[in-house]
């Protein structure tokens, strides 16, 4: 029971990750009708931001002490970061302790011009191509953003952890009634599923709650109408796209701590997300939110040994053997509109 | 939505035209290298010799790579008399005297293995056929250096392997034409274990997550045949997948079981990933069986610590080599690798300009490119002055013998390289096996291939 109440907590923070992702695919093809493949490249450099922020914050000045040698027998250089300088050693240490909450702040901006400069300097050229020309484009910006992140950070992952506070993990199996240290979960895991949960709120809300919201719904069912009802509804979808940029780099952002970044990071999780989109249906947001949960939980119970012992290799192959049924069964997947992905 | 353009026809088509473009190398296997001359393949007539770096210049091991690179140029700098000679003045052989190769300039061409099978050989393959590359040398996984290995010995030309550390490579897949400076699994383990004994006692259960492919397979035999050796109990072995990112649900069952070690049989990203992992989830705070929870990483080095981080404090494993040892070749080597480039040389930095340096003093003892000829020099070459005491290049299998760094994250490191330290130099008696070992049986080095 324990070890099934893990798994479920471990799903869960995975879950938020492919959710975010695929809200943010959604969200660009349900209003724009492109399948963007450069998504995961959003949430690598969304990562980044963390990374450049920390790196930002610990830029430091040198001095030398005599005192103490280097590796080639050379005096020491001493690096101290002007943070710690300017707001002294403790508040400065803080500071760079705090920059992956600090990178939200940092992210967004850039995140949403990205996704403005993408939008207007490269894909809005390929909206009525097929969507073979769309994958293709959108994919080749995704490896040029990788290639791009890799030359200047090179390809080994780069440590970006939590703040100390959150470094910790809960102990969940004396809450619940177990016995102590059985189900452990890590306190940032926890803040990345309620983040995740907060953020998911917070576009469902901006599209229910909204005069900007209900007129890109409705151009999300009929556009051409909106559009001739004297709506700009392009610009309407840009700022969509920007949003679903921000979103997706809010999600590494805040990934980060859980697993150190790398360049290829983004690619490994477009095409589960993809497939997310998918079960969920095509266009449907709470379709793909649902997925990303309900995926991510049955991606953890694969991954058990007891599985494992019973079928060898499902763990690699659990997510796509439910997209092929999913697809089989019920084509427009769990939420889709009916007659997507149906003709 | 707009329809698609694929279509029955097309999709055979240009699976048609795919199939035949991968299938192109093997088609010119055979007549590939009947262009040389000189007896052997790509004898060199000029005034110059061409050596052939292949290393991962991307793909996730291109930190690595790069640092490979690094030693390279070095090292033909130190054969071309230019810098300071670096190892030159400490090679217990004295034959190499700055003037290049047999009086030929050393010059270099260097490709991307990507660390794919596939891309190594086509690479290797490249700099054999169109730059002429007499020997090929490099590479930062095992999967690679076992392909680049056999495509070497049938081009007929020296594989000087760069970092690579599974059993197979001097093991089942060895080769007459292909030379290991770096240890192997069979070593980590034998060096490690009485190591953990002495740290942590010899009754402990382990838990092994595996990578899933070649290494990981070796490592993990090794590792629990040393340490069941001693005492340990193995509870469980569950491979994980190479493309595996989060391990957070591998992590988790290791705290439903009764283990009390776990062993990351991980190198590289994999590593850094699920070592963090393992620290998030508290691993390193449990007390279980009344003991201290453990982690043990077989495999180690200065990249993936920098990568892990804070993670890798007072946590064990083993290395080839490592900057901060103080005999005479290790601080020639820094000094001049250091100056050079404002840091410290990786492992692999080391391993790669070690080959080059042996590789170069074998054709100069053997007064010839030929590859039989350097096989008969490497065979049986006992050295010194190159970073790990005396060695024994091995003939019955083309492996190194010398001593075992066994290395733990450092609790308080002083800088930003100083990650690591030597806990233990394990003497290479004690990780010296028979050639025909159980974990190194099948293999067969043939007979060396010169070409041509």
């Amino acid at each position: 029971m324990d070890a099934i109440l893990l798994q479920i907590l471990n799903g869960l923070d995975k879950g938020s990750a492919y959710a975010l992702i695929a809200l943010g695919l959604t969200l660009i093809f349900g209003t724009l009708g492109v399948v963007n493949f450069a998504h995961g490249a959003m949430f690598m450099i969304g990562a980044f931001c963390a990374v450049t922020l920390q790196r930002l914050l610990s830029l430091s000045y040198v001095t030398i002490d005599e005192s103490r040698t280097d590796f080639l027998g050379n005096p020491l250089k001493i690096r101290t970061p002007y943070v710690e300088s300017w707001f002294g050693p403790e508040a400065g240490q803080a500071i760079i302790d705090w920059s992956v909450p600090l990178a939200i702040v940092f992210a967004i901006p850039v995140m949403v011009g990205l996704g403005f400069l993408m939008e207007r300097g490269l894909i809005r050229h390929f909206y009525k191509r097929p969507h073979a020309d769309q994958i293709l484009v959108t994919f080749g910006l995704a490896i040029v953003l990788q290639e791009i992140v890799k030359f200047f950070f090179g390809a080994n992952p780069i440590p970006t952890p939590a703040p100390e506070a959150f470094s910790g993990s809960f102990d969940f199996g004396v809450l619940l009634g177990f016995e102590p240290n059985s189900i452990i979960y890590p306190y940032w895991r926890m803040i990345y599923f309620v983040f995740a949960l907060i953020i998911i709120g917070a576009v469902f809300a901006f599209l229910r709650f909204t005069t900007f919201g209900m007129v890109v719904r409705a151009g999300m069912v009929d556009r051409e109408t909106v559009g001739l009802l004297g709506i700009d509804i392009d610009r309407r979808f840009t700022v969509m796209f920007g949003i679903a940029a921000a979103v997706a780099g809010l999600a590494g952002v805040m990934y980060t701590p859980i697993n150190a970044p790398n360049f290829h990071m983004g690619m490994d999780f477009l095409v589960l997300s993809f497939v997310v989109v998918v079960v969920g249906g095509m266009g449907s947001l709470p379709g793909g939110v649902l997925a990303g949960f309900l995926l991510g939980i049955l991606e953890s119970f694969a991954s058990m040994s007891q599985v494992i012992d019973l079928l060898p290799g499902i763990n690699q192959i659990i997510i796509f053997l439910v997209a092929i049924v999913v697809l089989l069964v019920r084509p427009r997947g769990l939420m889709g509109r009916k007659g997507v992905m149906e003709e | 939505m707009s329809k698609s353009n694929f279509t029955r026809r097309g999709l055979l088509r240009t699976g048609a035209a795919a199939g035949a473009g991968l299938a192109m190398p093997t088609i010119f296997t055979g007549a590939a290298w009947s262009g040389s001359h000189g007896g052997f393949t790509n004898a060199p007539t000029g005034s110059t010799v061409t050596l052939g770096f292949n290393v991962p210049q991307s793909g996730p091991y291109a930190d690595e790579g790069a640092d490979e690179l690094r030693a390279y140029m070095l090292a033909v700098e130190h054969l071309n008399g230019e810098g300071d000679g670096g190892m030159l003045n400490t090679f217990s052989s004295k034959t190499l005297d700055g003037t290049g190769i047999l009086g030929k300039k050393v010059e270099y061409v260097t490709g991307d293995t990507q660390t794919k099978s596939d891309a190594a050989r086509a690479s290797a393959r490249s700099m054999i056929e169109k730059d002429g590359a007499i020997m090929i040398t490099g590479g930062s996984s095992s999967g690679v250096a076992v392909a680049v290995q056999g495509l070497c010995q049938e081009a007929g030309i020296i594989f000087m392997a760069g970092l690579t550390h599974s059993n197979d490579t001097t093991g089942k897949d060895r080769k007459a034409n292909g030379f290991r400076h770096f240890f192997n699994s069979y070593m980590s383990g034998a060096a490690l274990a009485p190591v953990l004994a002495k740290a942590y006692g010899t009754d402990r259960k382990a838990y092994h997550l595996t990578a899933d492919y070649n290494w990981g397979y070796t490592t993990e035999e090794a590792i629990r045949a040393a340490t069941e050796a001693m005492g340990w109990e193995t509870v469980n072995t569950v491979k994980t997948p190479l493309t595996q990112t989060d391990f957070s649900s591998y992590i988790a069952p290791v705290l439903q079981s009764d283990a009390d070690v776990l062993v990351l049989n991980h190198y590289g990203g994999n590593m850094v990933n699920s070592l963090t992992n393992a620290v998030q989830f508290g691993l390193r705070d449990r007390i279980v069986n009344g003991k201290q929870f453990e982690i043990v990483v077989p495999l180690y080095s200065r990249l993936m610590a920098k990568g892990a981080g804070a993670n890798v404090k007072g946590i064990f494993g083993s290395t080839n080599w490592h900057w901060s040892l103080q005999d005479e070749g290790s601080k020639a080597f820094v000094k001049s690798f250091g100056t050079k480039y404002g840091f410290p040389p990786s492992q692999a930095a080391h391993t790669c300009y070690v080959q080059t340096l042996l590789y170069a003093d074998a054709v100069q003892r053997a007064g010839s490119f030929n590859p039989c000829a350097v096989v008969e020099a490497l065979e049986g070459f006992e050295f010194d002055g190159l970073g790990n005491g005396p060695t024994l290049y091995r003939a019955d299998d083309h492996q190194c013998f010398k001593d075992v760094l066994v290395v733990k994250g450092k609790e308080n490191p002083s800088s930003e390289f100083d990650l690591l330290e030597i806990v233990e130099i394990t003497p290479v008696e004690q990780v010296t096996y028979p050639p025909d070992h159980p974990q190194f049986a099948g293999g067969d080095l043939g007979t060396c291939n010169p070409g041509a």
